[in-house]
């Protein structure tokens, strides 16, 4: 049995250094699981990614990812931001964006060589965007955009990938096939994701990792009422949307 | 008399066109990322500094015999220190950024005044320095602008990628393992560089206008990061040229003539591109 992926040991951390936006939080990924980050606003899921991502230091406890420290394990991460934080008016090609995943810290200078561009065409066939090489990124729908940031964090062929509400502004066709996606790679790759909305989440991933101050954890057919309406102080909307195949 | 008639007989006017076409390619290459990174306060901020090095190298040179210390050096200095204070203040203090910019931006202009005040006789440098003199250049002046062009383009082209990344995603490119604040100092120090390449051709006072405004015309027209620097190369170069020429009979700044074609041009731009818009717009209706 290998190693969790993902290992927290009481963590804790506070911005201010009084008020704790996560307390003792004791947590493992399993190596291939389907995890989702849930939780109210201001809960610590962001809080929660970034430690995991090592841009911020915890204030007690320890944290391990792929066996090591999170700065050293950050470059086999394929991490896919939120593409609403990025500047639209910023002129670059689809091409471009999904080749920022082979910088690395091994490549001091020079252009992008042919294996960086056999990469980068190979992971935008993977996600759907097939011969979208030269499209202004500016011009794509939120969807698309949202395959591409996914094709970026794939391209440096990533041990675990973590996708920070990958589902946002996506209607929902578009959402299905970008979760038929990330199963798909699941099958290779561990997936953590985080997000608001509890709508998809019950019938993609295996287990809910349920984010507010604390951090408990949950296989996905546990899940009931009592648990989310705990989580979110009875304000949540409870949706099921089937997943047919 | 007429620009080109005059040209192939005025070796200041053929220093001058020199001067512009060096001073464009680095001010298009460098201004793009200024623009795209929407540092141009902070492009402000070295501008003005410089005057501090103009002034101290100018007062060294009269006042203490130091013939060694030359304007163009002094501007030298004064950007990149101005860039490395720039840069480790955005760096350390985010919240207080723009309230220590604002005052580096007027520091470093009233050292450079009292320096000037120092200096006897040499208050008309003031002007120049301000409002730029592209025909005082000089042939010494034209190879140390080839050398910084040089320096400007090759690291430009070499960190391409990285650049562009730091530019375009700063969380995503520190994730790859970027050391992003040392990107973030060298986009600083290349752009002191280019503003003391462009500080000879429209002055510390202009330098902002000719350093953006080539680069928001190009970022509407292309699509990519190195499209965009080579149409603002062109068009900086072709402003600054136009300038020369345009200033030239009726003897009229041309730094300042300069300026107000560049802006002439943007606004041009952006009213086709709201008619071109409006037109698709009805004939989508």
């Amino acid at each position: 049995m290998s190693a969790p992926v993902i290992e927290l040991e009481g963590v804790s951390f506070a911005f201010d250094g009084r008020h704790p936006v996560l307390s003792d939080v004791t947590l493992a990924v399993e190596p291939l699981s389907f995890a989702c980050m849930i939780g109210p606003n201001g809960g610590g899921k962001t809080t929660l990614l970034k430690l995991i991502l090592g841009l911020l230091e915890p204030s007690t406890g320890r944290i391990r990812v792929l066996g090591t420290s999170p700065q050293r394990a950050r470059h086999r991460i394929g991490y896919m931001s939120q593409h609403a934080t990025l500047d639209r008016a910023f002129p670059v090609r689809v091409l471009d964006v999904v080749l920022m995943g082979r910088l690395g810290p091994r490549r001091v200078a020079g252009p992008f060589d042919r294996a960086d561009l056999a990469a980068a065409t190979g992971t935008l066939e993977l996600v759907g965007l097939a011969g979208w090489e030269r499209r202004p990124f500016a011009d794509l729908s939120g969807g698309q955009r949202q395959r591409v940031l996914l094709a970026r964090a794939l391209t440096s062929s990533p041990e675990l990938l973590l996708l920070d509400e990958p589902a946002s502004g996506l209607d929902q066709k578009v959402e299905r096939d970008f979760f038929d996606l990330l199963l798909e790679l699941n099958r290779s790759t561990t997936v953590v994701l985080v997000s608001h909305d509890l709508g998809f989440v019950q019938s993609f991933v295996r287990s809910v990792i349920c984010v507010h101050g604390t951090v408990d954890v949950h296989p996905t057919n546990q899940l009931d009422g009592n648990t989310i309406r705990e989580l979110y102080s009875g304000e949540v909307r409870m949706v099921r949307h089937d997943h047919s195949e | 008399m007429d620009f080109l008639d005059a040209l192939p007989r005025f070796a200041f006017l053929q220093h001058a066109l020199l001067a512009g076409v060096l001073a464009g390619v680095a001010c298009g290459v460098v201004g793009s990322f200024v623009v795209v990174r929407r540092i141009t306060s902070i492009a402000g901020a070295i501008a003005h500094c410089v005057l501090a090095g103009l002034g101290a190298a100018r007062w060294l040179q009269v006042v203490h015999g130091q013939a060694w210390a030359s304007p163009m050096l002094g501007a030298v200095a004064a950007a990149l220190t101005a860039a490395v204070l720039i840069g480790v203040i955005s760096l350390r203090a985010k919240e207080r950024e723009d309230t220590l910019i604002g005052a580096l931006w007027a520091v470093g202009m009233a050292v450079g005044i009292l320096f000037i005040a120092r200096t006897p006789g040499y208050d008309q440098d003031l002007m120049s320095y301000l409002f730029g003199n592209i025909l005082l250049v000089r042939g010494s002046d034209l190879w140390l602008m080839l050398v910084l062009d040089v320096v400007v383009v090759v690291l430009c082209i070499a960190l391409y990628p990285q650049l562009q990344a730091v530019c375009f995603d700063e969380e995503f490119a520190r994730l790859r393992g970027l050391h992003v604040e040392l990107y973030y100092l060298l986009l600083l120090g290349l752009t002191a560089l280019t503003v003391v390449l462009l500080v000879t051709v429209v002055g510390i006072v202009l330098v902002i206008a000719l350093l953006t405004l080539p680069a928001a015309i190009a970022g509407q027209l292309t699509s990519t990061l190195r499209g965009m620097m080579a149409a603002a190369a062109a068009l900086s170069i072709a402003f600054t040229i136009t300038g020369l020429a345009v200033s030239y009979g009726p003897d009229l700044p041309a730094g300042a003539t300069t300026i107000v074609i560049a802006g002439l041009a943007y606004l041009g731009v952006l009213a086709l591109r709201r008619l071109i818009g409006a037109a698709r717009a009805s004939r989508a209706h």
